[in-house]
């Protein structure tokens, strides 16, 4: 089984430096792009490889990047790393950017050819300290190699890349307020259309991708898009999956993409640990409807995921397990997310903290019985496109799931008074 | 046009709006609040949620916010959709649940569009039942208060504040349910515009806090369409009265003119009207008359009236009525502008060449779409502060263009905000000293006002070579004045602002060929003159002469002045010999002033609350301000009034035949035919709709039976009006009336001022039956006028003495709007402005005292260092309260006081 995006990765050693990387075959397919493909033909591959985003909705990566005008007078484009990871649950970028900062870098470069951007930055979580030394010093190596700066590899193509630390704004990682958080302004997002591949940062054409979806580029570049489909299962490529909660092995995989949630609990995460039940889980982080047992078996690939009714997100799971609240954990997850509305829309500001707060009082056995008919409008109402962006709607899923799947844990806090795991 | 289908009914719509807006002009009560016309939309609210069907087969549609969504041909809308209606309830009902339930003491109770929008989505039963978020107030100043509790965050007041106005010291802190919108920590709002908050604001966050003063809610305020009394630019306005006391001054739409917004000055500056130092009483000789017998009061003024010669002093901040019953009741020959000769020169020359026909003299909505602006000694800031909002909106229409090679409609506030960024169109400024409109300037030439009339002439040559050009002009100089030129050339909508605030008539001449060498380039372009007062163009269109004439000829017996402090239009000594030559001096005015002091027959004079007028703004618009209230006090009334019955009663008619305002204005015209077309300014006095009048008072006006129940309990007649079409009380017309003639805002469901969209014949466009106001200028060619010559030299310093200028100030330049304590509080304090060369000349720094001669008057400034101003010129603010009279611009000798 092939694993491209961790075969260098240890952490039993520090990362590769420029020369280990280059080593190891490191920025041959920068090398292969820049002097051998033109823009549109890497456009072109990325889109007939099928990778989708990595960062949670999963748009076909290069379709996005065609639509970034290639003629006319354009000065400045820009390309945007994603690289705030604050998803609850969620720590791949983590990994990839500790592990190998030079393949981030070197499929970022190969990326901002493609769209003929002549300025890129790496905006990352504030958090992520020492990905941005490990960055900041392979970014230094970059320079000093000749891979970013004026006149790459002697083509005439130039790059300037740029790290950029956040201040831990979940609403940053939505990809219009990334763009206004780098301009200086307020984390608040912009709507679409105009898309940023026309109206992005400072006005000018953008794209913005996730981490592991540029970690894939350089693969995809040496090795072509059908070795890249041929990769995965249900989908193209391979995907960093996560678990977290109590089963035995909690942790990151690199499997093909369409790995049953069951072999991914059971079989590399070890099962649940002892004295736990499986109760559900979100399959791609906090945002995510919860799925439950009956769906084991669905393949956690982007089509498949959706269509048991959840999301495939950032394919990092979060297991709910038998001594758990699910009105507690879903309270909790709330509590998050009303924190982290940007305040910009009335549905998303003043309706997630009205559900944080009945949670919190059904939690606490002060719950009434009306209170499950507020949550339900609650869910109904912050849908997608009711809200200015995808936040609130991404923090009804999993209480809309858990009032589906777990509503009588809901209705005997209420009807007992009490939290019947406290 | 578009085909839309709105709940299955078809409609013609205009193509390139959004559906928000459509559907209001439509007539739909469709709730919104963050949208604004003149600001577009960013969807920030949610509130006017509709349903957008595929086509007429789709049953279940989808929800889109219409504010969002443009026009499209075919489109299947639903406003009545029940997933629609549920959504916008509970979009209220989420905006409820932090909202203090204050109404019935809450300042914006009656006229508060959270209100209106509550109560139109059916939202009234609270679910939330948690405590509320509060919040700490700020004082932010005398002009506005704050109360965050109230806030539904909207995000209008700094999208107002910083995008539409360019205020830095507004913001938005904070975030979730938490976002706090104010200043950085608590002070004065900064910017001009301050006021327009109290509007911007759909709910009582931010209020009038002058109207706080004296607080009356809407309904019970007696109100009529007004316009302002303190520059040249004539917004429209709404005044409203309760117990004989202005309350407040909004700003009346007029599309052409301000549209939604006005200035800080007219919008705080009314309360000269209940200053406690108003003339209430004729004064005789030192002794109040007897004012119950009003032919007593004129058998004293028959013996002046009859006896010896007048003359007549008129006023640029009276009515073109008032001036033309002074002219009507002295005779033409002995009429005079009450202005000094070089202020009545300027203003001549500003309206023969906006007459000659062969230049445009653009509304302020046009000059808000120039696409390259260039102002030539102008401070609009501080000389005609809406013309400087305009110019803000202005210097985005350049980067604006590309927005629509990216199908980014106009009314897309935000995408076109991120999308041109910081970018601006080109601005050029001529001006001594740095201006505020600087900051969003692509160039700026800081020298003195004679190098501003050089370098314009300059870009005229350039333009076009038949045009003057100028002498010993240097080649850096030169090199600005081709790019501005070339700049010029190269616009669609050029514009050229300059004015009389240097008092610089070769700055005119300039601003003429420039505009002139762009027409002959077949260029549309706009040549905007700022005026010093409301009625400077209607008092100059009378072709008097000036007070220095008047001041030359000194064998009348008796003067009559009108509305005039002449003590601010000269040196006190020169006004003081004047003075004394007269044996009468009749004064009307509002205010005693040291003018009045001199008065031997002193007659209150009615302010623009307490009468109606016409003023002629700068740009040759002719409009109709309305009677508020009739004064209890029946000796303050209109001047025309008092000069029109001194004259019939010269001529032996008694005061109960006397003529009305529309017999004046039919007068005038025979006589000073220039004036055509006041007479159709608003519908005459008898105007009627279905035999009614037009209330000034709203139907739940309250306690009108009750009011004086404490002195008698039958309700008193309430008084008529003559002069207008307009009734003192609730009854009368409840429809809409004709556009000059719309005392207030208001439509069933809609109280608060947003119900001017019903106003509209489209929403944020001209009012129903067309915008008020007729323009006097003839448009199509008048004279032959060529370029004009007469080009100065260049500014040299001259040994031991200084030119000085004057400085206009926003908050203390204006005679009248100072008498609000709000705006007195934020007037400019007296100054001397010295360059670097000069104040090193006289060993002074920032702070040291200077003494400043100028003819006989000395004063003691304290320095301003600015280091833009040339050696030889100096500055001194216009006309505060505080200073002596001078005619500007004055020479001067600066010493430094041994202190």
């Amino acid at each position: 089984m092939e694993t491209p995006l961790t075969q260098h990765i240890s952490f039993n050693r520090p990362p590769y430096n420029l020369r280990d990387y280059e080593r190891a075959g490191g920025y041959q397919a920068l090398r292969k792009a820049l002097t051998t493909m033109g823009p549109a033909d890497i456009t072109k591959t990325v889109q007939d490889s099928d990778l989708k985003g990595r960062g949670g909705a999963g748009f076909n990566t290069g379709m996005k990047w065609s639509f970034v005008p290639m003629t006319g007078d354009h000065a400045v484009k820009y390309l945007i790393c994603n690289a705030d990871e604050m998803e609850p649950g969620t720590f791949k970028d983590r990994m990839l950017m500790e592990g190998n900062p030079h393949q981030l870098i070197e499929g970022m470069i190969i990326s901002a050819y493609a769209i003929q951007a002549s300025i890129s930055y790496i905006f990352l979580r504030w958090a992520y300290k020492k990905a941005g030394r490990l960055l900041r010093h392979a970014m230094d190596e970059a320079y000093a190699a000749g891979y970013l700066g004026k006149n790459i590899l002697g083509t005439g193509y130039s790059l300037e890349m740029y790290l950029h630390t956040g201040v831990g704004r979940y609403i940053c990682g939505e990809e219009t307020a990334l763009l206004n958080a780098l301009e200086g302004k307020r984390a608040t997002p912009r709507t679409k259309p105009p898309f940023p591949q026309v109206s992005g940062l400072f006005g000018k054409p953008t794209i913005v991708n996730n981490v592991e979806t540029f970690c894939n580029i350089p693969h995809i570049i040496n090795n072509g898009p059908e070795w890249f489909k041929s990769l995965g299962g249900s989908d193209a490529g391979t995907k960093i999956y996560g678990v977290s909660g109590r089963v035995r092995k909690p942790g990151l995989w690199e499997l093909p993409m369409g790995v049953t949630m069951r072999e991914l609990i059971e079989v590399h995460a070890g099962g649940m640990a002892n004295g736990y039940r499986f109760k559900g889980a979100l399959p791609g982080g906090a945002s995510t409807d919860f799925l439950v047992k009956e769906h084991l078996d669905v393949k956690l690939d982007f089509k498949s995921v959706a269509a048991a009714g959840s999301r495939l997100g950032t394919g990092t799971m979060i297991i709910l397990d038998d001594h758990t609240c699910p009105v507690g954990f879903v309270h909790n997850l709330e509590h998050f997310f009303a924190q982290e509305s940007c305040g910009w829309c009335t549905p998303c500001r003043e309706g997630l903290p009205w559900t944080e707060k009945i949670l919190l009082s059904i939690e606490k056995g002060e719950g009434r019985t009306e209170d499950l008919q507020l949550l339900d409008m609650h869910t109904r109402f912050l849908g997608p496109g009711n809200t200015f962006c995808a936040l609130a709607p991404g923090a009804m899923e999993p209480l809309q799931s858990a009032l589906k799947y777990f509503r009588e844990d809901f209705e005997t806090h209420i009807s007992q008074k009490k939290c019947p795991w406290r | 046009m578009a085909l839309i289908y709105v709940d299955k009914k078809p409609y013609e719509v205009k193509p390139g709006k959004n559906l928000l807006e459509t559907c209001l002009t439509l007539g739909f009560n469709l709730p919104y609040f963050c949208w604004h016309p003149a600001m577009g939309s960013v969807g920030a609210c949610r509130q006017c949620a509709v349903k957008v069907f595929k086509d007429e087969n789709d049953a279940n549609g989808r929800l889109v916010m219409s504010c969002m969504e443009g026009i499209r041909d075919n489109m299947y809308v639903s406003v009545d959709d029940p997933v629609a209606r549920d959504f916008r309830s509970q979009n209220v009902e989420w905006l409820m649940t932090n909202h203090p339930h204050d109404c019935a003491v809450c300042d914006e109770g009656g006229s508060c569009h959270l209100q209106d929008m509550t109560v139109m989505t059916g939202h009234a039963y609270r679910r939330f039942r948690f405590p509320k978020r509060t919040y700490r107030n700020q004082y932010l100043g005398p002009f506005i208060n704050h109360e965050m509790n109230r806030c539904i965050q909207c995000y209008r007041c700094v999208r107002f504040y910083k995008d539409y106005a360019g205020g830095k010291d507004l913001d938005v802190f904070a975030a979730h349910d938490h976002v706090y919108f104010g200043r950085e920590k608590d002070g004065i709002l900064e910017n001009e515009f301050s006021g327009n908050l109290a509007e911007i604001c759909p709910t009582g966050v931010f209020t009038d806090k002058t109207l706080k003063e004296h607080y009356t809610r809407k309904w019970d305020m007696t109100m009529a369409p007004s316009i302002c009394q303190h520059c040249s630019l004539g917004c429209n306005i709404i005044a409203g009265e309760r117990y004989g006391e202005l309350r407040q001054v909004t700003s009346r739409f007029n599309s052409e003119v301000n549209g939604y917004f006005i200035c800080d000055r007219g919008r705080f500056g009314y309360e000269f009207v209940n200053d406690i130092t108003r003339v209430r009483q004729p004064v005789i000789r030192g002794k109040i008359a007897d004012t119950g017998d009003k032919e007593n009061l004129f058998n004293i003024l028959a013996a002046v009236l009859l006896g010896g010669k007048i003359i007549g002093i008129g006023s640029p901040r009276a009515s073109l009525e008032a001036n033309f019953a002074l002219r009507q009741l002295v005779g033409k020959q002995h009429f005079y502008q009450g202005i000094p000769e070089n202020e009545a020169h300027l203003t001549h020359t500003v309206l023969e060449v906006l007459n000659c026909g062969r230049v445009h003299t653009p509304s302020l909505k046009e000059t808000e779409q120039a696409d390259v602006v260039l102002i030539l000694g102008e401070d609009p800031t501080n000389s005609a502060p809406r013309l400087a909002l305009a110019l803000r909106q202005a210097v985005r229409q350049k980067p604006l263009e590309n927005a629509a090679n990216i199908n980014i409609p106009a009314w897309h506030d935000a995408a076109l905000r991120e999308l041109i960024q910081e970018e601006k169109g080109e601005l050029f400024i001529a001006y001594p000293i740095e201006t505020k409109l600087d900051e969003v300037a692509s160039e700026t030439f800081h020298v003195a006002p004679d190098d501003i009339a050089r370098f314009g002439f300059a870009i005229a040559d350039y333009l076009n070579n038949t045009a003057p050009v100028p002498n010993g002009m240097n080649n850096q100089t030169l090199e600005i004045a081709k790019h501005v030129a070339d700049i010029l050339e190269k616009a669609e909508r050029p514009l050229i602002v300059s004015g009389t605030t240097l008092f610089n008539e070769d700055i005119v001449k300039a601003a003429y060929n420039i505009a002139l060498a762009l027409e002959m380039e077949h260029k549309k372009a706009g040549l905007c003159f700022v005026l010093p007062e409301c009625n400077s163009a209607g008092l100059g269109m009378m072709q008097a002469p000036s007070l220095t004439r008047a001041m030359e000829n000194e064998d009348a017996d008796t003067a009559i002045i009108l509305e005039n402090d002449l003590y601010r239009r000269g040196a006190k000594a020169d006004i003081d010999h004047f003075l004394s030559g007269f044996k009468n001096i009749i004064v009307l005015d509002h205010l005693h002033n040291e003018t009045t002091g001199k008065a031997t027959i002193l007659i209150p004079a009615a302010t623009f609350a307490e009468g109606e007028g016409t003023l002629v703004n700068n740009e040759g618009r002719a409009q109709r301000f309305f009677q508020v209230f009739m004064p209890k006090n029946q000796n303050i009334r209109e001047s025309w009034r008092w000069l029109d019955e001194f004259r019939q009663f010269r001529n032996g008619i008694m005061p109960e035949d006397l003529h009305e305002l529309d017999n004046l204005t039919e007068e005038l015209i025979a006589v000073l035919p220039q004036f055509r077309g006041v007479e159709t300014v608003a519908p005459p006095a008898d105007f009627r709709i279905n035999g009614q009048r037009i209330p000034r008072e709203p139907h739940r006006f309250s306690g009108r039976t009750s009011m004086l129940a404490n002195v008698a309990v039958s309700e008193p007649k309430p008084p008529e009006d003559t002069d207008s079409p307009f009734s003192f009380t609730m009854e009368g017309y409840r429809g809409m009336p004709p556009a000059p003639l719309i005392p207030f805002y208001w439509s069933p469901g809609w109280n608060s001022v947003q119900s001017i969209n019903k106003y509209q014949i489209e929403v944020g466009g001209p009012l129903h039956g067309g915008d008020p106001g007729v323009r006097l200028f003839r448009e199509g060619l008048v004279s032959k006028a060529g370029f004009q010559d007469n080009i100065p030299t260049a500014f040299k310093p001259h040994t031991g003495e200084t030119v000085i200028i004057s400085l206009p100030h926003i908050f203390g330049s204006d005679e009248l709007s100072v008498y609000s304590p709000s705006v007195a509080s934020r007037s400019a304090r007296p100054y001397i402005m010295v360059g670097n060369v000069d104040a090193e000349r006289l060993r002074v720094g920032e702070g040291d005292i200077l003494h400043v001669q100028i003819g006989d008057q000395g004063y003691d400034l304290p320095v301003i260092r600015k280091e833009a101003l040339p050696e030889g010129l100096a500055a001194m603010p216009y006309n505060l309260p505080s200073m002596l009279g001078t005619v500007w611009p004055a020479k001067g000798i600066l010493t430094k006081t041994m202190s």
